[in-house]
Protein backbone atom coordinates (compact mmCIF):
# COMPACT_ATOMS: atom_id res chain seq x y z
CA UNK A 1 0.00 0.00 0.00
CA UNK A 2 1.18 3.60 -0.98
CA UNK A 3 0.50 6.19 2.12
CA UNK A 4 0.63 9.72 1.86
CA UNK A 5 1.43 11.75 5.00
CA UNK A 6 -0.27 15.00 5.33
CA UNK A 7 2.65 17.07 7.27
CA UNK A 8 1.99 19.70 9.73
CA UNK A 9 4.41 22.30 9.87
CA UNK A 10 4.38 26.58 9.74
CA UNK A 11 6.72 26.37 6.68
CA UNK A 12 10.22 26.87 8.95
CA UNK A 13 9.86 23.88 10.72
CA UNK A 14 7.94 20.83 11.18
CA UNK A 15 5.50 20.17 13.51
CA UNK A 16 5.49 17.26 16.32
CA UNK A 17 2.06 15.59 15.22
CA UNK A 18 3.68 14.84 11.70
CA UNK A 19 5.94 12.28 13.88
CA UNK A 20 3.14 9.93 15.01
CA UNK A 21 1.23 9.80 12.14
CA UNK A 22 4.30 8.63 10.04
CA UNK A 23 3.97 6.01 12.64
CA UNK A 24 0.34 5.07 11.89
CA UNK A 25 1.06 5.23 8.34
CA UNK A 26 4.01 2.84 8.62
CA UNK A 27 1.71 0.08 9.52
CA UNK A 28 -0.07 0.14 6.45
CA UNK A 29 2.89 0.57 3.85
CA UNK A 30 5.90 2.81 2.20
CA UNK A 31 5.49 6.66 3.42
CA UNK A 32 5.60 9.71 1.81
CA UNK A 33 5.50 12.82 3.24
CA UNK A 34 3.36 16.07 1.32
CA UNK A 35 4.72 19.48 2.48
CA UNK A 36 2.75 22.34 0.91
CA UNK A 37 3.65 25.85 1.68
CA UNK A 38 4.97 28.50 0.75
CA UNK A 39 8.87 29.12 1.53
CA UNK A 40 9.01 25.46 3.32
CA UNK A 41 12.02 23.75 1.80
CA UNK A 42 13.44 23.85 5.54
CA UNK A 43 10.32 21.74 6.58
CA UNK A 44 10.54 19.63 3.42
CA UNK A 45 13.81 18.68 4.67
CA UNK A 46 13.36 17.84 8.10
CA UNK A 47 10.21 15.38 6.91
CA UNK A 48 12.89 13.48 4.88
CA UNK A 49 15.00 12.66 7.71
CA UNK A 50 11.95 11.37 9.74
CA UNK A 51 13.18 7.84 10.12
CA UNK A 52 10.77 5.28 7.82
CA UNK A 53 9.92 8.02 5.34
CA UNK A 54 10.74 6.50 1.65
CA UNK A 55 10.01 9.95 0.07
CA UNK A 56 8.81 13.41 0.49
CA UNK A 57 6.63 15.81 -2.24
CA UNK A 58 7.39 19.66 -1.73
CA UNK A 59 4.36 21.84 -3.34
CA UNK A 60 5.80 25.36 -2.68
CA UNK A 61 3.72 27.95 -3.58
CA UNK A 62 2.55 31.24 -2.56
CA UNK A 63 -1.30 29.74 -2.58
CA UNK A 64 -0.35 27.37 0.67
CA UNK A 65 1.45 30.03 2.63
CA UNK A 66 -1.23 30.30 4.99
CA UNK A 67 -2.38 26.52 3.75
CA UNK A 68 -5.83 27.22 3.59
CA UNK A 69 -8.13 24.32 3.13
CA UNK A 70 -9.80 25.49 -0.12
CA UNK A 71 -6.30 25.57 -1.51
CA UNK A 72 -4.90 22.84 -0.23
CA UNK A 73 -8.08 20.14 -0.64
CA UNK A 74 -7.70 20.08 -4.40
CA UNK A 75 -3.69 19.72 -4.33
CA UNK A 76 -4.31 16.57 -2.11
CA UNK A 77 -6.92 15.09 -3.78
CA UNK A 78 -4.98 15.42 -7.41
CA UNK A 79 -2.04 13.85 -5.80
CA UNK A 80 -4.02 10.57 -4.41
CA UNK A 81 -4.21 9.21 -7.76
CA UNK A 82 -0.76 7.69 -6.98
CA UNK A 83 -1.71 6.92 -3.42
CA UNK A 84 -4.18 4.52 -1.62
CA UNK A 85 -4.11 6.22 2.07
CA UNK A 86 -4.03 9.77 3.02
CA UNK A 87 -3.34 10.00 6.75
CA UNK A 88 -3.30 13.27 8.86
CA UNK A 89 -2.93 14.47 12.11
CA UNK A 90 -6.11 15.27 13.80
CA UNK A 91 -5.00 18.58 15.07
CA UNK A 92 -6.73 21.85 14.39
CA UNK A 93 -5.17 22.08 10.64
CA UNK A 94 -5.79 18.52 9.66
CA UNK A 95 -8.98 18.43 10.58
CA UNK A 96 -9.91 21.21 8.74
CA UNK A 97 -7.98 19.46 5.47
CA UNK A 98 -8.86 16.08 5.65
CA UNK A 99 -12.60 15.79 5.06
CA UNK A 100 -12.33 18.36 2.34
CA UNK A 101 -10.12 15.72 0.93
CA UNK A 102 -11.73 12.65 1.57
CA UNK A 103 -15.04 14.93 -0.26
CA UNK A 104 -13.33 15.52 -2.91
CA UNK A 105 -12.61 12.02 -3.37
CA UNK A 106 -16.05 10.57 -2.67
CA UNK A 107 -14.87 8.64 0.29
CA UNK A 108 -15.64 8.16 4.14
CA UNK A 109 -13.26 9.58 6.44
CA UNK A 110 -11.88 7.62 9.59
CA UNK A 111 -11.53 9.83 12.42
CA UNK A 112 -9.39 10.23 15.06
CA UNK A 113 -7.36 6.67 14.70
CA UNK A 114 -6.51 5.19 17.75
CA UNK A 115 -5.01 1.82 16.45
CA UNK A 116 -4.09 0.07 13.01
CA UNK A 117 -5.86 -3.62 13.47
CA UNK A 118 -5.68 -4.47 9.23
CA UNK A 119 -5.10 -2.75 5.79
CA UNK A 120 -8.77 -1.35 6.38
CA UNK A 121 -9.86 -1.76 9.78
CA UNK A 122 -8.92 0.92 12.43
CA UNK A 123 -10.11 1.36 15.80
CA UNK A 124 -11.86 5.11 16.78
CA UNK A 125 -13.07 6.79 19.64
CA UNK A 126 -17.06 7.82 19.76
CA UNK A 127 -18.92 9.34 22.27
CA UNK A 128 -16.21 11.53 24.29
CA UNK A 129 -13.71 8.02 24.17
CA UNK A 130 -17.00 6.20 25.85
CA UNK A 131 -17.16 4.02 23.34
CA UNK A 132 -14.51 2.51 21.28
CA UNK A 133 -15.64 1.42 17.57
CA UNK A 134 -13.75 -1.08 14.79
CA UNK A 135 -14.93 -0.16 11.35
CA UNK A 136 -13.50 -1.53 8.00
CA UNK A 137 -13.63 0.89 5.62
CA UNK A 138 -15.20 -0.27 1.89
CA UNK A 139 -13.62 2.48 -0.09
CA UNK A 140 -11.10 1.82 -2.81
CA UNK A 141 -8.74 4.93 -0.74
CA UNK A 142 -8.59 5.55 2.83
CA UNK A 143 -8.68 8.81 4.16
CA UNK A 144 -7.43 8.83 8.13
CA UNK A 145 -6.89 11.61 10.63
CA UNK A 146 -4.21 9.84 13.45
CA UNK A 147 -4.56 10.73 17.05
CA UNK A 148 -1.38 11.93 17.76
CA UNK A 149 -1.15 10.39 21.39
CA UNK A 150 -2.22 6.93 20.21
CA UNK A 151 1.29 6.56 18.37
CA UNK A 152 4.74 6.18 19.18
CA UNK A 153 6.63 9.36 17.72
CA UNK A 154 8.40 8.59 14.51
CA UNK A 155 12.48 9.21 15.05
CA UNK A 156 13.10 12.48 13.56
CA UNK A 157 16.43 11.58 12.70
CA UNK A 158 17.65 9.06 10.92
CA UNK A 159 16.07 9.20 7.52
CA UNK A 160 17.57 10.55 3.98
CA UNK A 161 14.23 10.95 1.78
CA UNK A 162 14.40 12.82 -1.15
CA UNK A 163 12.40 15.92 -1.85
CA UNK A 164 10.65 16.29 -5.17
CA UNK A 165 8.85 19.35 -5.96
CA UNK A 166 5.10 18.51 -7.25
CA UNK A 167 2.82 21.58 -9.03
CA UNK A 168 0.68 23.51 -7.58
CA UNK A 169 -2.78 23.28 -8.33
CA UNK A 170 -3.13 27.15 -7.72
CA UNK A 171 -4.97 30.04 -5.81
CA UNK A 172 -9.27 28.39 -5.50
CA UNK A 173 -9.84 32.63 -5.13
CA UNK A 174 -12.71 31.90 -2.60
CA UNK A 175 -10.94 32.86 0.90
CA UNK A 176 -8.31 34.92 1.90
CA UNK A 177 -5.70 34.86 4.92
CA UNK A 178 -6.03 38.02 7.17
CA UNK A 179 -3.93 37.43 10.67
CA UNK A 180 -3.24 35.05 13.45
CA UNK A 181 -3.35 35.10 17.53
CA UNK A 182 -0.60 32.57 18.24
CA UNK A 183 0.03 32.85 21.76
CA UNK A 184 3.38 32.83 22.65
CA UNK A 185 4.63 30.96 25.82
CA UNK A 186 7.99 29.56 27.27
CA UNK A 187 6.29 26.34 28.67
CA UNK A 188 6.01 23.04 26.78
CA UNK A 189 3.43 22.78 24.50
CA UNK A 190 0.26 20.98 25.86
CA UNK A 191 0.04 18.38 23.16
CA UNK A 192 3.72 17.58 23.92
CA UNK A 193 4.78 18.26 27.27
CA UNK A 194 5.57 15.16 29.86
CA UNK A 195 3.73 17.26 33.06
CA UNK A 196 0.78 19.12 32.60
CA UNK A 197 -1.13 21.27 35.46
CA UNK A 198 -4.62 21.76 34.49
CA UNK A 199 -7.22 23.87 36.18
CA UNK A 200 -11.16 24.33 36.49
CA UNK A 201 -13.67 26.65 37.22
CA UNK A 202 -12.72 26.64 41.36
CA UNK A 203 -9.75 28.90 40.24
CA UNK A 204 -12.79 32.05 40.31
CA UNK A 205 -10.97 34.64 37.68
CA UNK A 206 -7.94 34.76 35.40
CA UNK A 207 -5.76 36.93 37.76
CA UNK A 208 -6.61 34.08 40.47
CA UNK A 209 -5.91 31.36 37.48
CA UNK A 210 -2.37 32.86 36.60
CA UNK A 211 -1.15 33.48 40.62
CA UNK A 212 -2.00 29.49 41.77
CA UNK A 213 -1.66 27.46 38.90
CA UNK A 214 1.35 28.94 36.98
CA UNK A 215 4.06 28.82 39.67
CA UNK A 216 3.24 25.29 40.16
CA UNK A 217 3.25 24.66 36.53
CA UNK A 218 6.90 26.52 35.89
CA UNK A 219 8.33 24.61 39.05
CA UNK A 220 7.45 21.02 37.62
CA UNK A 221 8.37 22.47 34.30
CA UNK A 222 5.21 21.47 33.00
CA UNK A 223 2.56 22.89 30.08
CA UNK A 224 -1.01 24.45 31.14
CA UNK A 225 -4.10 23.37 30.41
CA UNK A 226 -7.90 23.65 31.39
CA UNK A 227 -11.38 22.90 31.81
CA UNK A 228 -14.05 24.04 29.34
CA UNK A 229 -15.55 25.96 32.02
CA UNK A 230 -12.30 27.50 33.13
CA UNK A 231 -11.84 28.38 29.40
CA UNK A 232 -15.67 29.63 28.67
CA UNK A 233 -15.50 32.14 31.33
CA UNK A 234 -12.19 33.62 30.48
CA UNK A 235 -9.82 32.23 32.83
CA UNK A 236 -7.20 31.49 29.99
CA UNK A 237 -7.50 31.11 25.85
CA UNK A 238 -9.43 28.72 23.82
CA UNK A 239 -5.88 26.98 23.38
CA UNK A 240 -5.12 25.74 26.61
CA UNK A 241 -8.44 23.90 26.73
CA UNK A 242 -8.45 19.89 27.22
CA UNK A 243 -11.17 17.64 26.61
CA UNK A 244 -13.54 16.15 23.60
CA UNK A 245 -13.23 18.37 21.17
CA UNK A 246 -10.31 20.88 22.96
CA UNK A 247 -6.80 19.08 23.03
CA UNK A 248 -6.37 15.51 23.59
CA UNK A 249 -3.63 15.14 25.45
CA UNK A 250 -1.11 11.89 27.17
CA UNK A 251 1.26 13.12 29.24
CA UNK A 252 3.65 11.44 31.65
CA UNK A 253 1.64 13.61 34.88
CA UNK A 254 -1.59 15.18 35.25
CA UNK A 255 -2.27 17.42 37.72
CA UNK A 256 -6.21 18.46 37.88
CA UNK A 257 -6.74 21.75 39.74
CA UNK A 258 -10.47 22.69 40.94
CA UNK A 259 -11.29 20.34 37.75
CA UNK A 260 -14.54 18.43 38.70
CA UNK A 261 -14.29 15.79 35.69
CA UNK A 262 -16.63 15.94 33.38
CA UNK A 263 -16.93 13.17 30.63
CA UNK A 264 -16.14 15.72 27.90
CA UNK A 265 -12.85 16.72 30.35
CA UNK A 266 -12.00 13.06 30.78
CA UNK A 267 -11.77 12.23 27.42
CA UNK A 268 -9.52 14.78 26.91
CA UNK A 269 -6.42 13.44 29.28
CA UNK A 270 -7.84 9.88 30.94
CA UNK A 271 -4.96 8.63 28.75
CA UNK A 272 -2.23 9.91 31.27
CA UNK A 273 -0.22 7.72 32.64
CA UNK A 274 -0.75 9.28 36.32
CA UNK A 275 -3.69 11.51 37.03
CA UNK A 276 -3.18 13.41 39.95
CA UNK A 277 -6.15 15.53 41.54
CA UNK A 278 -6.67 18.27 43.88
CA UNK A 279 -10.43 19.07 44.97
CA UNK A 280 -12.46 19.77 47.62
CA UNK A 281 -15.48 18.38 47.10
CA UNK A 282 -14.40 14.39 47.84
CA UNK A 283 -17.35 13.08 45.23
CA UNK A 284 -15.63 15.05 42.47
CA UNK A 285 -15.92 11.90 39.37
CA UNK A 286 -12.30 12.84 38.74
CA UNK A 287 -11.49 11.11 41.93
CA UNK A 288 -12.61 7.92 39.85
CA UNK A 289 -9.78 8.05 37.56
CA UNK A 290 -6.87 9.67 39.66
CA UNK A 291 -4.53 7.52 40.66
CA UNK A 292 -3.63 10.13 43.24
CA UNK A 293 -5.95 12.50 44.79
CA UNK A 294 -5.67 15.12 47.37
CA UNK A 295 -9.07 16.18 48.95
CA UNK A 296 -8.48 20.05 49.97
CA UNK A 297 -8.61 23.39 49.67
CA UNK A 298 -6.47 24.12 46.53
CA UNK A 299 -6.08 28.31 47.32
CA UNK A 300 -4.10 26.36 49.84
CA UNK A 301 -3.10 23.45 48.74
CA UNK A 302 -1.48 24.00 45.51
CA UNK A 303 0.64 27.13 46.64
CA UNK A 304 1.65 24.84 49.43
CA UNK A 305 3.16 22.14 46.93
CA UNK A 306 4.78 24.82 45.15
CA UNK A 307 6.28 25.72 48.45
CA UNK A 308 7.64 22.63 49.14
CA UNK A 309 8.55 21.10 45.61
CA UNK B 1 -29.88 36.40 2.69
CA UNK B 2 -30.94 33.06 3.74
CA UNK B 3 -29.16 30.51 6.04
CA UNK B 4 -29.25 26.44 5.69
CA UNK B 5 -28.73 25.28 9.44
CA UNK B 6 -28.47 21.48 9.64
CA UNK B 7 -28.47 19.95 13.02
CA UNK B 8 -28.83 16.75 14.54
CA UNK B 9 -30.25 14.86 17.77
CA UNK B 10 -27.55 12.64 19.41
CA UNK B 11 -27.60 11.96 23.05
CA UNK B 12 -28.09 14.38 25.02
CA UNK B 13 -24.14 15.71 26.89
CA UNK B 14 -25.17 14.85 30.23
CA UNK B 15 -25.71 11.39 29.88
CA UNK B 16 -23.13 8.77 30.02
CA UNK B 17 -23.19 6.70 27.13
CA UNK B 18 -23.28 2.87 27.86
CA UNK B 19 -21.57 0.44 25.66
CA UNK B 20 -24.05 -2.35 24.75
CA UNK B 21 -23.43 -5.48 26.10
CA UNK B 22 -23.73 -7.40 22.59
CA UNK B 23 -21.00 -4.73 21.22
CA UNK B 24 -22.94 -3.40 18.51
CA UNK B 25 -23.10 -0.01 19.84
CA UNK B 26 -24.31 2.31 22.29
CA UNK B 27 -27.25 1.92 24.34
CA UNK B 28 -29.74 4.61 23.53
CA UNK B 29 -33.36 2.74 24.46
CA UNK B 30 -35.11 5.06 27.31
CA UNK B 31 -31.87 7.61 26.69
CA UNK B 32 -32.38 11.45 26.88
CA UNK B 33 -32.18 12.74 23.12
CA UNK B 34 -30.82 16.88 22.69
CA UNK B 35 -30.07 18.54 19.73
CA UNK B 36 -26.17 18.33 19.37
CA UNK B 37 -24.69 21.28 22.04
CA UNK B 38 -22.44 22.65 18.90
CA UNK B 39 -25.73 22.34 16.53
CA UNK B 40 -27.86 24.94 19.30
CA UNK B 41 -24.59 27.40 19.09
CA UNK B 42 -25.59 27.25 14.95
CA UNK B 43 -29.29 27.64 15.51
CA UNK B 44 -28.41 30.73 17.72
CA UNK B 45 -26.15 32.38 15.44
CA UNK B 46 -27.88 32.45 12.34
CA UNK B 47 -31.13 33.91 14.71
CA UNK B 48 -28.32 36.79 15.32
CA UNK B 49 -27.47 37.45 11.77
CA UNK B 50 -31.38 37.74 11.20
CA UNK B 51 -31.64 39.98 13.80
CA UNK B 52 -28.65 42.11 12.69
CA UNK B 53 -30.67 42.51 9.52
CA UNK B 54 -28.31 39.98 7.48
CA UNK B 55 -30.27 37.02 7.24
CA UNK B 56 -33.96 37.18 5.92
CA UNK B 57 -34.67 33.75 6.83
CA UNK B 58 -33.32 30.97 8.55
CA UNK B 59 -34.29 27.14 7.74
CA UNK B 60 -33.31 24.54 9.93
CA UNK B 61 -32.75 20.38 8.24
CA UNK B 62 -32.21 17.71 10.20
CA UNK B 63 -31.26 14.11 8.23
CA UNK B 64 -32.53 11.40 10.83
CA UNK B 65 -35.23 9.34 12.29
CA UNK B 66 -39.34 10.55 12.71
CA UNK B 67 -37.75 12.01 16.12
CA UNK B 68 -35.25 14.17 14.81
CA UNK B 69 -38.95 16.13 14.04
CA UNK B 70 -38.34 17.07 18.03
CA UNK B 71 -34.96 18.28 17.62
CA UNK B 72 -36.26 20.63 14.69
CA UNK B 73 -39.11 22.03 16.68
CA UNK B 74 -36.19 23.04 19.23
CA UNK B 75 -34.83 25.00 16.36
CA UNK B 76 -37.93 26.68 15.53
CA UNK B 77 -38.56 27.50 18.76
CA UNK B 78 -35.07 29.16 19.02
CA UNK B 79 -36.13 31.40 15.95
CA UNK B 80 -35.37 29.49 13.14
CA UNK B 81 -38.68 29.98 10.25
CA UNK B 82 -39.01 26.38 9.08
CA UNK B 83 -37.77 22.93 8.63
CA UNK B 84 -36.82 20.19 6.86
CA UNK B 85 -37.03 16.45 7.95
CA UNK B 86 -34.75 14.07 5.68
CA UNK B 87 -36.13 11.25 7.09
CA UNK B 88 -34.34 8.18 7.77
CA UNK B 89 -33.59 5.37 10.45
CA UNK B 90 -30.63 3.71 8.70
CA UNK B 91 -27.25 5.18 10.34
CA UNK B 92 -26.23 8.35 7.57
CA UNK B 93 -22.31 9.21 7.41
CA UNK B 94 -20.97 12.16 7.49
CA UNK B 95 -20.49 11.71 3.57
CA UNK B 96 -24.08 11.30 2.76
CA UNK B 97 -25.11 14.12 4.87
CA UNK B 98 -22.97 16.46 2.89
CA UNK B 99 -24.04 14.53 0.02
CA UNK B 100 -27.98 15.39 0.83
CA UNK B 101 -27.21 18.93 2.07
CA UNK B 102 -25.33 19.65 -1.03
CA UNK B 103 -28.93 18.48 -3.34
CA UNK B 104 -30.87 20.96 -0.71
CA UNK B 105 -28.34 24.17 -0.76
CA UNK B 106 -28.46 23.72 -4.80
CA UNK B 107 -32.44 23.95 -4.37
CA UNK B 108 -32.61 26.81 -1.89
CA UNK B 109 -29.52 28.60 -2.70
CA UNK B 110 -28.51 29.76 0.73
CA UNK B 111 -25.81 32.41 1.51
CA UNK B 112 -24.61 30.82 4.29
CA UNK B 113 -24.40 27.66 6.20
CA UNK B 114 -23.68 27.40 10.02
CA UNK B 115 -23.67 23.93 11.70
CA UNK B 116 -21.56 22.21 14.61
CA UNK B 117 -18.35 21.43 14.14
CA UNK B 118 -18.62 17.70 15.22
CA UNK B 119 -21.62 15.85 16.91
CA UNK B 120 -21.02 14.46 20.01
CA UNK B 121 -21.81 10.72 19.30
CA UNK B 122 -19.75 10.34 16.67
CA UNK B 123 -17.38 12.81 17.05
CA UNK B 124 -16.38 12.66 13.50
CA UNK B 125 -16.09 16.42 12.54
CA UNK B 126 -16.39 16.23 8.92
CA UNK B 127 -19.92 17.31 7.57
CA UNK B 128 -19.37 20.64 7.20
CA UNK B 129 -15.53 20.41 5.45
CA UNK B 130 -17.18 17.92 2.87
CA UNK B 131 -20.49 20.41 2.21
CA UNK B 132 -17.99 22.73 1.64
CA UNK B 133 -16.08 20.73 -0.92
CA UNK B 134 -18.96 19.24 -2.56
CA UNK B 135 -20.46 22.59 -3.19
CA UNK B 136 -16.85 23.77 -4.14
CA UNK B 137 -17.23 26.29 -1.58
CA UNK B 138 -15.17 28.39 1.29
CA UNK B 139 -15.05 27.05 4.80
CA UNK B 140 -14.54 28.59 8.39
CA UNK B 141 -14.43 26.05 10.70
CA UNK B 142 -14.21 25.88 14.51
CA UNK B 143 -15.21 29.51 14.29
CA UNK B 144 -15.39 31.62 17.27
CA UNK B 145 -16.51 35.22 15.67
CA UNK B 146 -18.39 35.44 12.34
CA UNK B 147 -18.72 38.40 10.77
CA UNK B 148 -20.81 39.32 7.24
CA UNK B 149 -19.97 41.91 5.50
CA UNK B 150 -21.05 42.41 1.85
CA UNK B 151 -20.24 39.43 -0.58
CA UNK B 152 -17.98 37.86 2.62
CA UNK B 153 -17.73 36.42 5.89
CA UNK B 154 -14.85 37.38 8.43
CA UNK B 155 -14.17 33.98 10.43
CA UNK B 156 -11.92 33.70 13.13
CA UNK B 157 -11.09 30.03 14.06
CA UNK B 158 -9.88 28.56 17.08
CA UNK B 159 -7.06 26.45 16.44
CA UNK B 160 -4.03 24.45 18.06
CA UNK B 161 -1.85 27.84 18.92
CA UNK B 162 -4.57 30.26 19.16
CA UNK B 163 -6.73 31.86 17.22
CA UNK B 164 -6.84 32.71 13.20
CA UNK B 165 -8.99 34.93 10.62
CA UNK B 166 -10.17 34.06 7.14
CA UNK B 167 -12.38 35.77 4.84
CA UNK B 168 -14.61 34.04 2.83
CA UNK B 169 -16.52 34.69 -0.70
CA UNK B 170 -20.12 34.26 0.10
CA UNK B 171 -22.09 31.29 -0.19
CA UNK B 172 -19.34 29.82 2.48
CA UNK B 173 -19.94 27.18 5.42
CA UNK B 174 -19.06 27.95 8.58
CA UNK B 175 -18.83 25.30 11.29
CA UNK B 176 -19.39 26.63 15.08
CA UNK B 177 -16.89 26.05 18.13
CA UNK B 178 -18.06 26.17 21.89
CA UNK B 179 -17.34 30.17 22.52
CA UNK B 180 -18.80 32.17 19.35
CA UNK B 181 -22.09 32.59 21.22
CA UNK B 182 -24.39 30.93 24.13
CA UNK B 183 -27.47 29.35 22.86
CA UNK B 184 -30.45 30.94 23.93
CA UNK B 185 -33.58 28.98 25.65
CA UNK B 186 -36.62 28.64 23.40
CA UNK B 187 -39.68 30.66 25.92
CA UNK B 188 -42.82 28.76 26.22
CA UNK B 189 -45.01 31.33 24.00
CA UNK B 190 -42.49 30.36 21.14
CA UNK B 191 -42.44 26.72 21.78
CA UNK B 192 -45.98 26.93 21.02
CA UNK B 193 -45.87 29.28 18.17
CA UNK B 194 -43.21 26.39 16.74
CA UNK B 195 -45.79 24.63 16.23
CA UNK B 196 -47.49 26.07 13.48
CA UNK B 197 -44.48 26.46 11.80
CA UNK B 198 -43.29 24.50 8.13
CA UNK B 199 -42.04 21.38 8.64
CA UNK B 200 -41.69 19.50 5.52
CA UNK B 201 -40.24 15.60 5.35
CA UNK B 202 -38.42 14.19 2.69
CA UNK B 203 -36.33 10.88 2.03
CA UNK B 204 -32.94 10.82 1.07
CA UNK B 205 -33.75 9.33 -2.25
CA UNK B 206 -35.82 12.34 -3.05
CA UNK B 207 -32.24 14.01 -3.29
CA UNK B 208 -31.16 11.24 -5.17
CA UNK B 209 -28.69 10.57 -1.99
CA UNK B 210 -27.44 6.71 -1.63
CA UNK B 211 -27.02 6.64 2.43
CA UNK B 212 -25.45 2.70 2.29
CA UNK B 213 -22.33 3.36 5.10
CA UNK B 214 -19.08 2.88 3.79
CA UNK B 215 -17.61 2.25 7.25
CA UNK B 216 -18.69 -1.10 8.57
CA UNK B 217 -18.98 -1.30 12.37
CA UNK B 218 -17.41 -4.16 13.39
CA UNK B 219 -17.74 -3.91 16.61
CA UNK B 220 -17.96 -1.26 19.81
CA UNK B 221 -16.39 -1.72 22.92
CA UNK B 222 -16.16 0.09 26.36
CA UNK B 223 -12.50 1.53 26.94
CA UNK B 224 -10.03 0.57 29.59
CA UNK B 225 -11.04 1.30 32.87
CA UNK B 226 -8.97 3.25 35.26
CA UNK B 227 -9.63 2.62 38.79
CA UNK B 228 -9.10 4.87 41.27
CA UNK B 229 -5.88 4.89 42.37
CA UNK B 230 -5.40 6.25 46.54
CA UNK B 231 -6.24 9.27 48.36
CA UNK B 232 -2.96 11.28 49.91
CA UNK B 233 -3.90 12.88 53.58
CA UNK B 234 -1.98 16.16 53.15
CA UNK B 235 0.11 18.09 51.00
CA UNK B 236 3.45 16.47 52.29
CA UNK B 237 1.85 13.21 51.38
CA UNK B 238 1.65 14.39 47.64
CA UNK B 239 5.07 16.00 47.61
CA UNK B 240 6.09 12.27 48.71
CA UNK B 241 4.80 10.95 45.69
CA UNK B 242 5.55 13.18 43.60
CA UNK B 243 9.26 12.59 44.49
CA UNK B 244 8.83 9.11 44.44
CA UNK B 245 7.84 9.23 40.34
CA UNK B 246 10.90 11.18 40.01
CA UNK B 247 8.45 14.50 38.99
CA UNK B 248 10.13 16.44 41.66
CA UNK B 249 13.38 16.44 43.70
Amino acid sequence: MSVLVYAEHDNASLKDATLAVVSAAAKLGEVHVLVAGSGAKAAADAAGKISGVAKVLLADDAAYANQLAENIAPLVAGLMVGYDALLAPATAHGKNIAPRVAALLDVAQVSDILSVEGPKTFTRPTYAGNAIATVESSDAKLVITVRGTAFAKAEPTGGSASVEAVAAAGDAGISSFVGAEIAKSERPELTAAKIIVSGGRALKDADTFKATVFPLADKLGAAVGASRAAVDAGYVPNDYQVGQTGKIVAPEVYIAVGISGAIQHLAGMKDSKTIIAINKDEDAPIFQVADIGLVADLFKAVPELTGKL
Amino acid sequence: MKILVPVKRVIDYNVKPRVKADGTGVDLANVKMSMNPFDEIAVEEAIRLKEKGVATEIFAVSVGPQKAQETLRTALAMGADRAILVQTDDEVEPLAVAKILKAIADEEQPGLVVLGKQAIDDDSNQTGQMLAALMGRPQGTFASVVTVEGDSVTVTREVDGGLETVKLALPAIVTTDLRLNEPRYASLPNIMKAKSKPLATKTPADYGVDTTPRLKALKVTEPPVRSAGIKVADVDALVVKLKEMGVAQ
